[in-house]
């Protein structure tokens, strides 16, 4: 009787540390951007898009900031991406949040990129972006990689609510290439303080990953 | 036995096992303790840690030798367990030699330290806004900024030019002035010894003169959220022409963002609030 | 057992009524929909729901035990009810019972139980240091994990010694009966256990990304996750102080006659040093986390320097309590170290006036140091010298206990028991904390070390290897006296000493690589580290699995072996060693007159009271 008790207490605490280590190891599951068939150097293409309110379909917080990935047509809410070593990655990212401002305006010069760390906005080639328009930035900090994002005007027209977004609404799209050396594991941020009502911006989605956070595995 | 010579015989185990580890600790563990001489505020923390382990070791290897000595010669034999020992409640002699020992070598340390600390500039340590020791003469100031989660550097006297990458002449006095944009970092700079926080509002200002060219590890010492353990950088300590030059092609690479910074100031408050959203 | 225990006031109605005034406090706190506070619609949260969630959750449990009874009885002019004064049945352990000695084995299940967790916690943390580049958890939950395990630590063995021994053995080692609050005694308990579940309920919340100590403006920035660490500390924080008001309440007022200061046993005047600590610390701690709260909800500007306050303030507010909190965590630990000698080496304590200035000297010391955590965070370079004198000064009065503890041993007979043990691994842990700490409180020292795994392991091995060690011993010497059943002593001995090697070999290459440039709390380092970090790992596994064989010696040798224990298995000449196993319900016969001499070691004086009480009839 005693060694049933016992042995049914050692089942249980083993099911709760079970239980805690499976949660623990949640998270966002990584996605393997599919290398582009192109001859010469091995390339891929991330489509992203950044949303003023990612909406309780994709996420518990809906009024939370988020990058969606586009995975085969279809926006996902992941942060967690594997890309290919010794390749040129192809950017898109198209934002559809306001303009908050970077706390930091040295982040408006994008760095770490190709073609002398330019970058296109709207289609528009460009050195530096105006730090107050700036509504959220990519960088990989270990590979020197920083691009801001230009906001959309408080005043435009169709706006996007809740994430995902369609091309139709109100968006700035940013474009730029940068390449990834040898393999490693790679985090990413955003540098805009951008989480609403949080302190200095910089709470909630900027430090939850699956949000304004996330890995760049580089295999 | 009697009980004096067990105590003579401790005392002569500490004294030989002090004269063997002794000489070990000042001159083999000691100069390679880090974190490396590289600056002088390097050298200074290792002459710092070998005094340390100088005065520690006679109380350590004191006090193992006599746990080791009594846990053998002390121990009960089979037969008389429960016989009880000398009832001994105190020995004044004893007492005070430990505590005029211990006092003594406690005083000396804090009065050393402080001198240390004075002579060293800090020691390449966050002294505040307001350091008491500082070094005469040239100094380079450069800034550090720690924000969530990367840091940035500014050169006041090259235009206030902000790079990413820190890089420092050899052989020149370098004023840190450490400050954060959001939460507390901490500045470490490993192989040159300077550690100083990054608090919001604040300058805390660390000397360090590098001696020695070559790359050093910038770790973030202060949990700042998510990415702190993610918050490294590699710095370089080159010589004055190539640092020259290296400045001249920074600020040219980012004179398009040039307008956009603030004035260079100590401190920065950006609005603590996000706008829009 | 029986159903009529079911009926009134117990464990489960107050898990129920803890619940339901949970879903109370939060509708509540979510009726503050106000326009005004619009950071609520934006960042998803509710601080101000789940704080009064929090409170009126405790509120319903402890309501639930039934706390409240003797208040409102008594006000309303009814007799009270006599269930917290029930003296036979194993119900008793599962309720608010004010017994001493069931509170005291309350202590010990309970804190263990959370100890468990916290060491769990620890594994995890090592097990994602195995390398530096593969991650078993993801950014968020790392943090959340290395959080949570130093809060539940600090948390729950800051009562650690005090909550299960002093609590059983206090009254007993004066001659008392019970202690002087004994409802406020079982209130500190369960309040320990409220704020230990509400600590565990920050991982549906996000957990919390600041570590144990909080800082601003971090804390401001993190999400409801942080609030449950909010309530938790506010929570150990009552429990801590009610405690040492208690324990100093009753040395003061209810030592049998004779038993004047100066012939208290050592580990008493511990757990007077301690509980002085423990009264005078803790509301700066509840002070400051109200403000923190206030932050986060009313966005007051405490701590927020664009609004005009200062995250040093915080610092500083967080250490005033934080650096009297580890002297807490240290003092009870020395008070059973040299509680333990004595009968091991079947001599009196040596040095004892000694030894209580050490421990009275550490204790006032221990509030004059608090900024050598902050040597190095631009606070004022006049105060650092100050600072330097003060955190090297406290190491005499440790010194003091130090020389106690080998005078004790100086020509002893010294039994080698799994209690001695502990106790001498007791003094080489904490004599390697203590030298660690010596390079923390030396500032062009603590330049390097300070925020980096040296620091981690100085306090781990003054917190763990001295107090935990200390735990131990405190545990394998007294449990036979508190159930009656001795604990296999050949399995201690194989705990005892993977734990002792182990320990050993997980933190001491730890003030090594701390040494080597690896900051605390960091979920990556660099490549050259990584063979350390693998070794420290699988060691830190190996401690981790010598806790499991103390449980399962713990487990099997009261529950299936339950060999007794006899009145006085270790020979001791101390008064609860006089009294049968488990001590029963009213201590005494008679209240005992005590002689001069606590440790009547190599006298002829026997034992250390008179008249020799005699054995109550044992009850169950």
């Amino acid at each position: 009787m005693k060694l049933v008790a016992v042995a049914g207490g050692v089942l249980v605490v083993a099911a709760l540390i079970a239980a805690y280590v499976t949660f623990l190891t949640g998270g966002p599951t990584p996605y393997r951007v599919p290398q582009a068939r192109a001859a010469g150097a091995r390339s891929a293409n991330l489509t992203l898009q950044t949303v003023a309110a990612v909406g309780s379909k994709l996420s518990p917080n809906k009024n939370w900031v988020s990058y969606l990935v586009r995975e085969q047509g279809v926006w996902h809410r992941s942060t967690v991406w594997t890309l290919p070593a010794n390749a040129v990655v192809h950017v898109t990212i198209f934002n559809y949040d306001g303009q908050s401002g970077l706390r930091n305006p040295f982040l408006a010069q994008p760095r770490g990129l190709l073609d002398g760390d330019t970058f296109a906005v709207d289609g528009k080639p460009m050195k530096v972006l105006d730090p107050d328009t700036a509504s959220h930035t990519f960088a990989i900090p270990a590979l020197g990689v920083i691009v801001p994002v230009l906001g959309i005007a408080d005043d435009a027209k169709n706006q996007c609510e809740y994430a995902p977004c369609e091309e139709s609404m109100a968006h700035e799209t940013v474009t730029f290439s940068f390449r990834t050396g040898k393999p490693g594991h790679y985090r990413w941020q955003c540098f805009v303080p951008c989480a609403a009502g949080f302190i200095y911006g910089f709470g909630g989605p900027m430090q939850t990953i699956g949000y304004m956070d996330g890995f760049v595995n580089v295999v | 036995m009697s009980l004096t010579s067990h105590g003579g015989r401790i005392g002569a185990l500490t004294v030989i096992g002090t004269a063997i580890v002794l000489p070990l600790v000042i001159f083999v563990l000691g100069p390679n303790m880090p974190p490396g001489d590289w600056t002088n505020a390097g050298k200074s923390q290792v002459f710092d840690n070998t005094v340390l382990l100088a005065v520690m070791t006679p109380f350590t290897v004191f006090i193992l030798v006599y746990i080791g000595y009594a846990v053998t010669m002390f121990r009960a034999k089979p037969d008389e367990e429960l016989r009880d020992g000398p009832p001994i409640r105190g020995h004044f002699v004893s007492q005070v030699v430990w505590l005029v020992t211990t006092t003594a070598a406690v005083l000396f340390l804090a009065i050393f330290g402080s001198a240390e600390l004075f002579a060293s500039n800090g020691s390449g340590g966050g002294s505040g806004p307001n350091p008491i020791a500082t070094p005469g003469g040239n100094v380079l100031p450069v800034q550090v900024i720690g924000q969530q989660w990367e840091f940035t550097y500014r050169y006041p006297t090259y235009g206030g030019v902000e790079t990413a990458e820190l890089m420092l002449p050899v052989n020149t006095e370098i004023e840190f002035h450490v400050t954060s944009l959001d939460a507390i970092h901490s500045f470490w700079a490993y192989q040159l010894g300077v550690k100083a926080d990054a608090n919001p509002g604040v300058d805390n200002i660390a000397f360090v003169k590098p001696t020695k060219v070559g790359a050093f590890q910038v770790r973030c010492a202060e949990l700042c959220g998510i990415w702190h353990g993610y918050m490294f950088d590699t710095g370089h300590v080159v010589q004055s022409s190539q640092f020259a030059s290296w400045i001249k092609q920074q600020r040219q690479a980012f004179s398009a963002v040039q307008r956009y910074l603030p004035k260079y100031a100590t401190t920065y408050s950006p609005d603590p609030v996000a706008r829009a959203g | 057992m029986k159903l009529r225990r079911l009926i009134g006031f117990n464990l489960l109605t107050a898990v129920i009524l803890g619940v339901v005034g949970f879903y109370v406090g939060w509708w509540l706190g979510h009726l503050f929909d106000a326009a005004s506070i619009d950071y609520f619609e934006d960042t998803g949260q509710n601080d101000i729901a789940l704080f009064i969630a929090y409170f009126t959750g405790v509120v319903g449990f402890l309501v639930g035990l039934g706390f409240a009874n003797y208040p409102v009885q008594r006000m309303l002019g009814k007799p009270s009810s006599l269930r917290e004064k029930e003296t036979r049945g194993a119900g008793r352990y599962f309720g608010l019972c004010t017994d001493h000695k069931v509170v005291g084995i309350q202590y010990l299940i309970g804190i263990g139980a959370f100890i468990f967790i916290g060491g769990l916690n620890a594994m995890l943390i090592r097990f994602e240091l195995l390398t530096p580049t593969q991650h078993g958890w993801n950014a968020n939950n790392y943090l959340t994990l290395v959080g949570l395990h130093g809060t539940m630590m600090m948390g729950m063995m800051t009562s650690g010694i005090i909550g299960p021994f002093a609590n059983y053995l206090l009254p007993v080692m004066i001659g008392a009966r019970r202690m002087a609050f004994p409802r406020i005694e079982a209130l500190t308990f369960w309040l320990l256990m409220a704020a230990g579940v509400v600590l565990m309920t920050t991982i549906a919340f996000g957990g919390f990304p600041t570590g144990w100590t909080g800082y601003a403006p971090l804390n401001d920035q993190a999400n409801m996750g942080m609030d449950a660490y909010i309530a938790f500390f506010a929570l150990v924080g009552l429990s801590m102080s009610l405690l040492g008001l208690n324990m100093i309440a009753t040395v003061i007022t209810m030592r049998a006659p004779g038993l004047s200061w100066g012939r208290l046993p050592i580990f008493v005047w511990g757990v007077v040093s301690t509980s002085v600590l423990m009264l005078l610390a803790a509301p700066v701690l509840i002070s400051v986390l109200l403000m923190v709260m206030l932050d986060r909800t009313a966005q007051t500007g405490f701590f927020n320097q664009a609004a005009g306050g200062s995250p040093y303030l915080y610092e500083n507010l967080f250490w005033v309590f934080g650096h009297p909190e580890v002297y807490v965590l240290a003092l009870p630990g020395m008070g059973i170290l040299l509680e333990i000698l004595p009968v091991f080496s079947r001599k009196p304590l040596w040095g004892y006036k000694l030894a209580v200035t050490g421990m009275l000297g550490i204790a006032l010391l221990s509030f004059l140091v608090w900024q050598h955590h902050l040597f190095v965070s631009g606070i004022n370079a006049d105060l650092r010298p100050f600072y330097m004198l003060s955190t090297e000064l406290i190491s005499l009065p440790t010194g003091f206990i130090f020389v106690a503890a080998l005078g004790t041993l100086w020509a002893g007979r010294i039994r080698l028991t799994v209690p001695m043990l502990f106790s001498l691994a007791w003094l080489f842990n904490f004599l390697v904390g203590g030298l660690s700490g010596v390079f923390l409180s030396d500032v062009p020292s603590d330049v390097t070390t300070h925020g980096s795994f040296f620091s981690m392991a100085h306090f781990h091995y003054t917190i763990m290897g001295g107090l935990l060690f200390a735990f131990f011993a405190g545990i394998y010497f007294w449990v036979p006296k508190m159930t009656g059943f001795q604990l296999n002593e050949r399995w201690g001995k194989v705990h005892f000493w993977i734990m002792f090697v182990s320990f050993n070999s997980t933190f001491g290459p730890l003030l090594v690589i701390g040494f080597l440039g690896m900051p605390r709390r960091a979920v990556t380092y660099a490549g050259y580290l990584q063979g350390a970090n693998t070794w420290v790992s699988v060691s830190a596994f190996v401690l981790g699995a010598s806790m499991l064989i103390f449980l399962a010696n713990f487990v099997y040798s009261l529950v299936f072996a339950r060999v007794p224990a006899g009145s006085n298995p270790w020979a001791s000449k101390s008064i609860e060693w006089q009294l049968p196993s488990p001590i029963p319900v009213h201590n005494f016969d008679r209240i005992p007159t005590f002689g001069d001499d606590p440790y009547p070691y190599g006298t002829d004086a026997g034992v250390a009271h008179r008249p020799a009480v005699a054995p109550a009839r044992p009850t169950a």
